[in-house]
């Protein structure tokens, strides 16, 4: 943002007066026997979290750690408490992005059209997930901005949206490169084309932003405001970071040259290849948001997919995420995402550190989330076992100390397991999900 | 080991390896003629309780004896394996790898022609690609079987196979050439392709109204096939012939289905034509128990990590394998059809998370063993470890259901195909 919008003034306003006295908690709560996995540290055999006004005000050894006398005990000897989990890639809520009008839209946020009613978002919460980055799709170069949002019961988008401190909207860019975004002109028909058309992009847009940059507060000097252009110059001066669909080896490394080329702060996604230049990646400093499938193939750039990325990225130094990709992945499942890095040579800690806090990083929002530390958001998870067995179950997600799920709920237990009513409303459409989809597809 | 395979490029050469492997095992017809001793700290035969310590010995390609390590002797000689714990090679129930391929592109896809929704002459075994990658993959997890063939997507797409996870060509491959016709009702049996708004059929009344009529039309033409004059008697028809052997009962029809009315609509046709009919997928099929329980028919369940959205798959559950299970009704899980990423499932998998929701380990092993094995028609052959089946079997390093577990061997018909933990 070059300049304070009027939008964003309300909202820094209206935070002031709302902030978060409605999920607040008068009393403290402290969960009491659990392993504690705390992320930023050594799991922790016999813990205990407390938590107040919905953020994290200790955790350490239950012997150790001193319980405000007015504090709520919860007794969860021989359960788990692990940080909510982050899916640093959803297309959860039926959220559109781009059409087919270009291949290059920054100017839409995918915050427009998410339905919050939708059955996914609580299956997400029946997964342990409390924050996900919501994507618009992979079938443009740059489909739209993304949302950061935090899975408090919601009516409007707005009860879920991460904000700034000053009320702005916080999200990254979506783009993408190899086949997805390959059609009919005006998008690309070649991979040299697509990355001509977002260097061109970048080239106006900084252009843009020195233009602001010499109107020096001018209004006079200031030129037309641009909605697509204050996307990128947002990604230009690092207020937004991009998140880069690629998975072929070269389709990564061309992200990197562009990255080079303009210095904005990218992650990599999807990934499929990142095995192949994992060196590569390390030396760059960017990290991968990777997704954990259940075969190769579905499509050529996933062909040389592997189980192993997870573990060679660990190797080379890249930070790894995870993500569900939902509906690719169920975001029920999230927690298999991790164990299946692990089959393949991951060390646990950092499988469940790429559910949690490498992914916090990842979208900048680790000094509010991803680990079990004071002062952090009470965004916390209660299982009923090591977080790598198939068995174990997702038995409580709390969100910023509220309990937004519990398995004892039938209602809850509903979405958890599935059943009859389980997905009405829920939108899966958006990433070729049916037989029919890929029909149209061919 | 995985952790050394962590190389930059060690999936290429591992990738290499098995290939060079592949074609040694090919090349060395003496192979098979070995004899195999396997070992686990916990052999689940499938046959009867589980036994601790015990060997499975495999002769000639087949299962010679079953039992603890200190009732078997094990021949000079024979190759040894060990594993912590060790299974029969696994059945998936219902696939479509080797027609669907894993590029996902025009060229590899022959899971489906949909210029005609009625087609039940369309043979698996002439499209059916042995070297298909993805069979290699689910190979790797352990299958060594696949029900595999024409997709769900047409009223009736097809014939349908068995297969094991091995061989160079078709014939190599397969167990038995015709299985079962794929029928699917429900929306995903509307006319697809060009111009498919004018195409029939457009309604769920209507594709039941064709099939009927496919299956009436076949009872005239068997009685004709038979009159004494041979001069009345019709032309040879493949389509019709195809059809003769379901009303014979000698392929059951594998009707897709998911919605509870279309489920009711297969059990309908099969007791109006008296069918032997196999239920599949069944995303509904919890809300008809007692109705499929009383027509003896078998479901073979959905993945149990099916995606679900609106329309058929809204009321998916993962519980439904244990739901028809605690009904009395026969069950098998399988990989199912995906025309996206991930382009297949893994049968294992699927049955892990079955176990983790309300199936037994027993059970849930049973979904991807015998019982897939009885409800295709191979149980002779496949789905359990006792003398004279098949010599297959998968070995891995710990509870084969749980995530972190690797498959650590393969075996099929007494040859070492995967030795690479996966």
């Amino acid at each position: 943002m070059f300049a304070p919008r009027p939008s964003f003034l309300i909202a820094a306003v209206l935070a002031l007066f709302i902030g978060r006295p409605s999920f607040a908690q008068e009393r403290p709560v402290a969960f009491i026997g659990a392993e504690v996995i705390p992320i930023a540290g050594p799991a922790i055999p016999a813990g205990a979290v407390v938590v107040q006004e919905g953020r994290i005000l200790a955790v350490g050894p239950a012997a150790t750690t001193p319980i405000p006398p007015a504090a709520e005990r919860i007794d969860v000897t021989g359960k788990v408490i692990m940080p909510g989990l982050v899916d640093t890639h959803s297309h959860v809520g039926g959220g559109r992005g781009g059409d087919a009008s270009g291949p290059v839209q920054p100017d839409v946020r995918i915050l427009d059209s998410i339905n919050v009613r939708d059955a996914g978002f609580r299956k997400c919460r029946a997964g342990g997930l409390t924050t996900l980055n919501i994507m618009p799709g992979s079938g443009h170069l740059a489909s739209g901005q993304t949302v950061y949002v935090k899975l408090r019961p919601a009516n409007t988008i707005e009860d879920i949206l991460y904000r700034d401190d000053a009320g702005a909207i916080l999200g990254g860019l979506k783009m993408a490169n190899g086949t997805n975004s390959q059609q009919e002109p005006p998008f690309p028909g070649t991979r040299g084309k697509s990355a001509a058309i977002v260097r061109q992009k970048f080239v106006k847009a900084i252009a843009y932003r020195d233009k602001i940059r010499q109107a020096a507060g001018d209004r006079e000097k200031l030129p037309d405001r641009d909605l697509e252009m204050e996307a990128l110059v947002d990604v230009l001066e690092g207020r937004k970071i991009v998140h880069h669909h690629a998975h072929r080896a070269d389709d990564i490394i061309t992200v990197l040259r562009l990255r080079d080329e303009f210095g904005f702060k990218a992650v990599l996604h999807h990934t499929s290849e990142a095995w192949k230049v994992a060196h590569e990646i390390a030396r760059s400093g960017v990290g991968c948001s990777v997704i954990v499938l259940d075969s190769p193939g579905g499509k050529i750039e996933a062909m040389d997919f592997s189980l192993v990325t997870g573990a060679v990225l660990e190797k080379a130094g890249v930070a790894c995420a995870f993500h569900t990709d939902d509906p690719v992945t169920d975001s029920r499942l999230f927690l298999r995402t991790a164990a299946l890095g692990v089959r393949a040579g991951m060390s646990r800690d950092k499988a469940l550190e790429a559910l949690t806090l490498a992914g916090a990083r990842m979208l900048d929002l680790d000094g509010r989330i991803g680990s079990l530390e004071p002062g952090k958001d009470a965004d916390l998870i209660i299982l009923s076992g090591d977080p790598l067995s198939v068995r174990t179950k997702v038995l409580e997600t709390f969100v910023e100390g509220k309990k937004v799920f519990d398995r004892d709920d039938p209602e809850d237990r509903l979405f958890a397991v599935g059943g009859y009513g389980a997905s009405r409303d829920q939108d899966a459409e958006s990433c070729c999900m049916s037989t029919r989809a890929v029909e149209a597809q061919r | 080991m995985i952790a050394s395979r962590a190389t930059q490029r060690a999936g290429l050469l591992a990738a290499m390896l098995c290939a060079v492997i592949a074609s040694w095992l090919a090349d060395s017809a003496g192979a098979a003629e070995g004899t195999i001793a396997i070992r686990g700290d916990t052999v689940h035969t499938m046959a009867g309780p589980a036994i601790a310590d015990g060997v499975v010995l495999i002769e000639a390609g087949r299962i010679r004896q079953v039992g603890p390590a200190a009732d078997v002797r094990i021949p000079e000689g024979a190759t040894l394996l060990r594993g912590k714990v060790v299974t029969p090679g696994l059945v998936d129930a219902h696939t479509v790898v080797g027609l669907s391929g894993y590029l996902n592109q025009p060229q590899d896809q022959d899971q489906l022609d949909t210029a005609d929704p009625l087609q039940p002459e369309l043979r698996a075994i002439d499209a059916y690609n042995p070297q298909e990658r993805l069979i290699e993959w689910v190979r790797g997890f352990g299958v060594t079987t696949i029900h595999t063939g024409h997709a769900p997507g047409a009223l009736i797409s097809g014939q349908t196979m068995i297969a094991k996870t091995r061989g160079a060509t078709a014939e190599e491959a397969v167990i038995k050439p015709v299985a079962m016709v794929a029928v699917t009702l429900g929306d995903d049996a509307r006319a697809k392709g060009d111009d498919a708004e004018k195409k029939s059929p457009g309604t769920r009344s209507k594709a039941v109204a064709m099939l009927r009529g496919e299956l009436v039309k076949t009872q005239e033409y068997v009685r004709k096939r038979s009159l004494a004059d041979e001069a009345k008697r019709p032309d040879k028809d493949l389509r019709l012939e195809a059809l003769s052997n379901v009303l014979a009962g000698t392929w059951p029809l594998l009707v897709t289905a998911d919605r509870a009315a279309d489920l009711a609509s297969a059990l309908r046709i099969a007791d109006e034509f008296k069918l032997r009919i196999v239920l599949d997928s069944g995303a509904e099929a919890y809300l008809l128990t007692d109705r499929i329980k009383a027509a003896g028919v078998p479901v073979i369940v959905h993945p149990t990590m099916r995606r679900a959205g609106a329309g058929e798959t809204e009321n998916l559950s993962f519980e439904t394998a244990a739901t028809l299970k605690k009904a009395g009704i026969p069950v098998a899980l399988q990989s199912g059809y995906e025309g996206y990423v991930p382009k297949t499932r893994v049968a294992l998998f699927e049955a892990a998370l079955a176990a983790a929701n309300g199936l037994s380990f027993d059970e849930a092993l049973a979904t991807i063993t015998i019982d897939a094995a009885r409800i295709i028609g191979v149980a002779d052959r496949v789905g359990s470890l006792a003398p004279g089946k098949d010599g297959d079997v998968a070995i891995f390093d710990g509870d084969p259901f749980e995530y972190t577990t690797h498959c650590t061997a393969v075996v099929i018909d007494g040859e070492v195909l995967s030795d690479e933990p996966r």
